[in-house]
């Protein structure tokens, strides 16, 4: 059976190189075993397109200049199109970097095609390529086909291997584009100093639920000491820190809170669906749209005082039924020496 | 240089994330069991969204405030009982289905005509604001193709915030990799803005404003006409929920020393 050409859309980082998730999504190209087009947008390409020289690839198609260095939808969304036309290809998959996020289901719509974000994995049935994907975050699964073309998928990271051939010389084709954007992007704005968000590259995700700002066995809150306790824990273990919308949303409501947590700190309905290796969830309550952004976290553990609650039962690997300040002051003590 | 702003809010409807959701096989594709049973509340990141814009259009005089929402009117009269006492707008509702199963690129046509529908809609001081994802389809493929219809190539998603300068040119902060933010500035409207959660608290019930939007909200909510929505793009194999149960160990009355030597050891790979 005939297999559908692919065109792999990917973007350099400010460093030049291609990221890990765009090598997944190029290794999942190339095992489908179609035809496979390489486009590519960024300040300076070359290095790139050579990293990956050896995929197999029929073309290396490329959009690069200082105004395509760095994400813009203006710009991006040119490129992306541009690329796309020229490859012709009735398939297109991008890693699901926040980049292509922004602009491709637009570039889709300009192509007069259809894009399905947040993929998870790509099978074929009767030669035609069949999505998974989450609904309603990450609380079912569907898997899908259409029928439109071209048809855009990007792939989340973290469900390939990446793609690790030997790199070489590649040949390529440069498209002319201009765009007249009228925004500036100034730069990247960091977490402060000392501050621990979703880090997608730690290997451990630590979980702070609202029962460290709540009465404890005295009747009084310890919210200084939790502080404390949960920053030398990330200071020692170098572990992404996670939390609760409800924790987060405590500082709206005017009651003590943490005053390191943010909603960029938040997992769950609202917040981000980290796939950490393991996660350690301390005083949360086990409500599913807490669960929902433990979903792909792979080894589970949990210390909470209720042995029923809903994380109990079947969602964490192991449930230590303790006080976390008094679990937590003796872990962080272990790890000192 | 102070710009009156026209402001629309695209907002839809998702099932209270506290309830129970399980799929259904219905005649045009899948569905949620029980669905116009289940409470409703306004889209979280489309929530921040109408917050975001109540504060910009309050620091700005003259500014307006539109809720643009594709959903069950009937769903969307209860959700409203709610919303409307948080902050002042004018509700455009088009009554359609709020599945998370319905294409995004149809709901976004329907959205974007909405606007252009709206009288004296002025694009040199249109925002569009919207959630960057929803909760129900968590596609952040809806707002883009909003902006394309409406000709806006100046689309930001995963916004936390929006600065709109002495010169009319908006300082915006949208969501990266790695917990950080990319910082751009925008010359000026028409642009369109993918909240995340954004800085702002939800903000408190105000019966006076509650009271002030109803006045407008039941008409628009009579006279919601009903979505064309275009042929599902989509073929669905199945929708199931995830399986994987584990077994789960629970470990009672142990010492707290005992407990986190295990923890120390797990995290270090021992």
């Amino acid at each position: 059976m005939k297999m559908e050409p692919v065109l792999v859309l990917l973007h350099t980082e400010a460093d030049g190189a291609l990221a890990k998730a765009a090598l997944e999504v190029l290794a999942a190209a190339v095992a489908g075993r179609a035809p496979v087009d390489v486009g590519l947008v960024g300040s300076v390409v070359q290095p790139a397109a050579d990293r990956v020289a050896g995929c197999g690839a029929r073309r290396f198609l490329a959009v690069e200049g200082e105004e395509f260095a760095q994400p813009r939808y203006a710009t991006d969304a040119a490129a992306a199109e541009a690329l796309a036309r020229a490859s012709g290809a009735p398939l297109i998959f991008a890693p699901a970097s926040s980049r292509w996020m922004r602009v491709l289901p637009g570039v889709a719509h300009r192509l007069g095609g259809c894009a399905d974000t947040h993929v998870t994995s790509l099978s074929r049935q009767d030669g035609k390529p069949v999505i998974t994907r989450w609904y309603y975050r990450q609380r079912m699964e569907a898997a899908l086909e259409r029928a439109a073309r071209p048809w855009v998928i990007l792939l989340e990271s973290g469900c390939y291997e990446a793609w690790s051939g030997a790199p070489g010389t590649a040949r390529l084709e440069r498209l002319p584009v201009t765009a007249a954007p009228r925004t500036r992007v100034e730069g990247v704005q960091a977490p402060q100093s000392g501050q621990q968000t979703i880090r997608p590259d730690a290997a451990l995700l630590f979980v702070a639920g609202a029962g460290w700002t709540k009465n404890q066995a005295d009747g009084k809150p310890h919210v200084a000491e939790a502080e404390k306790l949960i920053l030398e824990f990330l200071d020692r273990t170098q572990c992404s820190l996670g939390s609760s919308k409800s924790l987060v949303d405590l500082s709206g409501e005017g009651q003590a809170v943490l005053g390191f947590l943010s909603h960029l700190n938040q997992v769950g309905q609202t917040g981000s669906t980290p796939r950490h290796p393991k996660g350690l969830a301390t005083c949360c309550h086990g409500e599913e749209p807490h669960v929902v952004g433990w979903r792909f976290v792979t080894e589970r553990r949990a210390v909470n005082l209720d042995a029923n609650c809903g994380w109990a039962r079947g969602k964490a690997d192991v449930v230590y039924v303790a006080d976390a300040f008094a679990v937590m002051a003796k872990l962080n003590e272990l790890l000192r020496s | 240089m102070s710009i009156a702003y026209q402001i629309a809010v695209c907002a839809g409807i998702v099932p209270d994330p506290l309830q129970t959701l399980d799929p259904v096989a219905g005649p045009a594709g899948p569905a949620l069991k029980n669905e116009m049973m289940l409470p409703a509340v306004l889209d979280p990141w489309a929530a921040h969204a109408l917050y975001e814009a109540a504060n910009l259009a309050r620091q700005h005089a003259g500014s307006k405030v539109w809720l643009v929402s594709l959903s069950p009117k009937a769903k969307l009269q209860q959700v409203m009982m709610t919303v409307a006492q948080k902050a002042p707008f004018e509700l455009i509702a088009i009554d359609g289905p709020s599945s998370g199963f319905t294409d995004s690129a149809a709901v976004a046509a329907a959205l974007a005509a909405a606007i252009e529908g709206i009288p004296g809609l002025d694009r040199s001081r249109l925002l569009v604001f919207g959630g960057w994802e929803s909760a129900s389809r968590g596609a952040g493929a809806t707002m883009q193709v909003v902006g394309e219809l409406l000709g806006i190539t100046e689309q930001f998603q995963g916004v936390d915030e929006l600065t709109a300068g002495p010169d009319g040119s908006l300082r915006i902060l949208e969501r990266i990799e790695g917990g950080c933010h990319q910082v751009s500035v925008c010359a000026g409207p028409p642009a369109l803005l993918g909240w995340a959660t954004g800085k702002l608290p939800e903000p408190r019930n105000n019966p006076q404003v509650g009271m002030a939007n109803m006045r407008s909200i039941l008409p628009a909510l009579q006279k919601a006409r009903p979505a064309v929505l275009g042929p599902a793009g989509a073929q669905f194999h199945g929708v199931a929920l995830p399986k994987q149960q584990r077994q789960t160990r629970i470990v009672k009355d142990a010492p707290v020393e005992e407990i986190a030597r295990e923890i120390a050891a797990w995290i270090r790979g021992e």
